[in-house]
């Protein structure tokens, strides 16, 4: 490590550290926007949290979890090929090539060991495109819990693969026909399923949005990502990057990376949302760039919402952030100044996609590709900014197997299929 | 507030007959408007003492199916807030109070203080409000009191003592007992934890207590006034609304499941 750039901690006391407060806000963000029903469970969740956290027990087999079923800590490689084209050094945090394929499993394997420690013996999750219903079918596979997946009707038509994934490994999928039918929806019902059997069920709710503790606890079990990079930047450059790059659905994965580094004022974090069609056009799924502060699924965020408060639909080629609100420490990070949120059109992550899959020979998920268009659009200006050639590390959150069909159908490759 | 709620004097008459009061819950708009201001009206002529009205939400994670379709053809035909606050003031002129359901997010996107202002000049009680707890509801708490108007939260089987003493306490008119661990929708049985989530809300307030979820016959409402000060029925009544060929049909229907929940809060099963 090179000095003057190590903290004597990992659990630095810095402003990171103190956010949320006790009640689970970021500023005027997150809280508990819930059925009073579901306190005493939102309550037992946050106590098993944190002292699940604090107990070296818990800690120690959560990291060999990670270590030995998961595949981490993932690589952190230096795409040079990619890097030419960029003009700026990027690092991608090579989170596609944990088990299962994304980010998520540390998150699923996290609160799968929760679950168990509160003695519960089922879990339900909601899911868009079914990775977080994959992952969570997987971990409940692991740990022998009973396993019911809520999937909007329209996602299940579109993702019939991913569903006979979860069905493979164990879990029950629920079509859920009713509002949009899609992700949103999917996690109206999970809500609903929760209050009814709260008593012996955990909601693995899959991103760091939701009531508090969920925002909390969802980034303790993502942020080895950030702890992981920091340290592997430094090993292999010697300094910090001069910014760190994710795309922003519910946003699990860019607070997983950010948060090592938000104490760091010298690393710049940029957040990049799905701007679809763009964000003009009102197909979009940019609550950050194209919403306005409201309450969805139990929290207090940026929302995709009419004047009525009625919550818009949202639109993107990637399933995974095709969401109409983000985690509420997004927001507060947006509104403090610290992140930097901005929005990525269909079009211009295909196009990063195909970059890397050429350069490379990495296929990235839809999701992931977001980061890496939204890489090559800062990087001139932070080039400029600096004087010299930036370092960018990108959390590449997923790999692109699951994103074949559509990519396939949107470059027109299909064989006896028109694009 | 020196002033007793409207829908405390309806509580006090209701109590002086030996009976309970019955809620009739209907969402704003559904299946239109017009078609809901008449629903509430036939509610109200066979027999309901109070109306519920629900402002319909994209997301409304505590109501069962039923409600959920309804809201989702209220929200297609185009329904706004204003309109709600314009079906209290038409329905508030039959002399039956309406106090208002809703999630949370739309009462934030009108303005909380300008809702309330609203609210109270359209004749509105207050508002039982599903997706908020007192921790979060600073803002409403002043709204109310700065308008006048009642404050219901819920309560449910898995509160705390603690909790429900707090919850209690910040409640105004009347408390909203969630009578089991689900979401709205009729049910065949009676739920065995509301008589006993009822007895601990009566040792820590005399506010009067309604038991909402799962009530969808007149022999349900009987045993639910047995021990509860009110009967809230939603799902059953807003179901004779839906799958029917026209509307006389479904005002029929309506009024006779009206008339039976009426008669049984008139007849309490003795606990």
């Amino acid at each position: 490590m090179s000095a003057g750039h190590g903290r004597s901690t990992a659990e630095s006391a810095g402003p990171a550290a103190q956010f949320p407060d006790p009640a689970g806000h970021f500023g005027r963000f997150g809280g508990r926007f819930v059925p009073e029903a579901l306190v005493a469970a939102l309550e037992e969740l946050d106590v098993a949290h944190r002292t699940a956290m604090a107990d070296e027990a818990f800690r120690a087999e959560f990291a060999a979890l990670l270590r030995d079923y998961a595949g981490t800590p993932s690589l952190l490689y230096e795409a040079r090929r990619f890097s030419a084209r960029a003009g700026a050094r990027v690092l991608l945090k090579r989170e596609d090539l944990n088990h299962t394929g994304a980010h998520k499993v540390r998150n699923v394997l996290g609160q799968a060991l929760l679950t168990r420690r509160m003695g519960k013996k089922r879990v339900i999750a909601e899911t868009g495109a079914g990775q977080h219903g994959v992952a969570t079918a997987t971990a409940a596979a692991l740990f022998d819990l009973d396993c019911v997946v809520y999937m909007g009707q329209v996602d299940t038509e579109r993702q019939a693969l991913n569903v006979a994934r979860m069905r493979m490994l164990g879990a029950t999928v629920v079509p859920v026909t009713t509002g949009s039918r899609t992700l949103k929806d999917a996690m109206n019902e999970a809500m609903r399923d929760w209050v009814a059997n709260v008593d012996d069920t955990h909601y693995l709710i899959g991103t760091a949005a939701g009531p508090h503790p969920f925002p909390a606890l969802v980034r303790d079990f993502v942020r080895g990502i950030g702890d992981e990079a920091r340290q592997q930047c430094l090993d292999l450059t010697g300094a910090l990057p001069d910014a760190v790059t994710a795309c922003v659905g519910g946003g699990s994965n860019a607070l997983g990376i950010f948060h090592a580094f938000v104490d760091d004022p010298q690393v710049r974090l940029y957040g990049f949302e799905a701007g679809g069609e763009g964000v003009a056009s009102g197909r979009h799924a940019a609550s950050i760039t194209g919403g306005s502060a409201g309450v969805l699924h139990g929290t207090r965020t940026y929302v995709l919402q009419d004047a009525d408060g009625q919550t818009v639909e949202s639109h993107s080629i990637s399933a995974g952030l095709d969401y109409p609100g983000v985690g509420p420490e997004h927001a507060w990070l947006h509104d403090t100044g610290r992140a930097s949120y901005l929005p990525i059109t269909d079009d211009e992550a295909m196009a990063a996609f195909e970059l890397l899959c050429r350069t490379e020979g990495i296929i990235p998920a839809i999701e992931s590709s977001h980061a890496l268009a939204g890489t090559l659009a800062i990087a001139g200006k932070l080039a400029a900014e600096l004087g010299r050639q930036p370092t960018i590390v990108v959390n590449l959150s997923g790999r692109g197997d699951k994103d074949v069909h559509t990519a396939g159908g949107y470059f027109g490759i299909l064989d006896g299929e028109s694009a | 507030m020196s002033e007793q709620s409207r829908i405390g004097v309806v509580f006090d008459k209701a109590r002086a007959e030996g009976r309970a009061v019955l809620i009739g819950c209907m969402p704003a708009g559904f299946p239109t408007v017009e078609g809901s201001i008449t629903a509430m009206k036939a509610m109200v002529a066979a027999g309901v003492d109070v109306i519920e009205l629900e402002i319909p939400y994209s997301d409304p994670v505590m109501d069962g199916p039923v409600i959920q379709r309804a809201s989702d053809i209220a929200l297609a035909g185009g329904v706004r807030t204003r309109d709600a606050l314009r079906i209290i003031e038409e329905v508030t002129a039959t002399g039956a109070p309406v106090v208002t359901m809703t999630y949370w997010n739309p009462i934030e996107q009108y303005g909380v203080d300008a809702f309330a202002r609203d609210l109270a000049s359209a004749g509105g009680t207050g508002l039982i409000t599903p997706d908020l707890i007192p921790e979060e509801a600073g803002e409403w708490l002043a709204a109310s009191d700065a308008h006048g108007l009642d404050r219901t939260f819920l309560v449910a089987p898995s509160s705390t003592d603690e909790r429900l003493a707090m919850t209690v306490e910040h409640c105004r008119g009347f408390v909203y007992a969630t009578a089991l661990m689900g979401v709205t929708g009729a049910r065949t049985q009676t739920s065995e934890a509301a008589p006993v989530l009822v007895s601990r809300v009566r040792k820590v307030t005399d506010l009067p207590v309604g038991v909402g979820l799962g009530v969808g016959t007149g022999a349900q409402a009987a045993t639910v006034a047995g021990y509860a000060d009110g009967v809230i029925v939603g799902s059953a009544l807003i179901r004779c609304l839906l799958d029917t060929p026209d509307e006389p049909t479904a005002l029929t229907a309506l009024t006779t499941l009206t008339t039976a929940l009426s008669t049984g809060v008139r007849h309490p099963t003795t606990p």
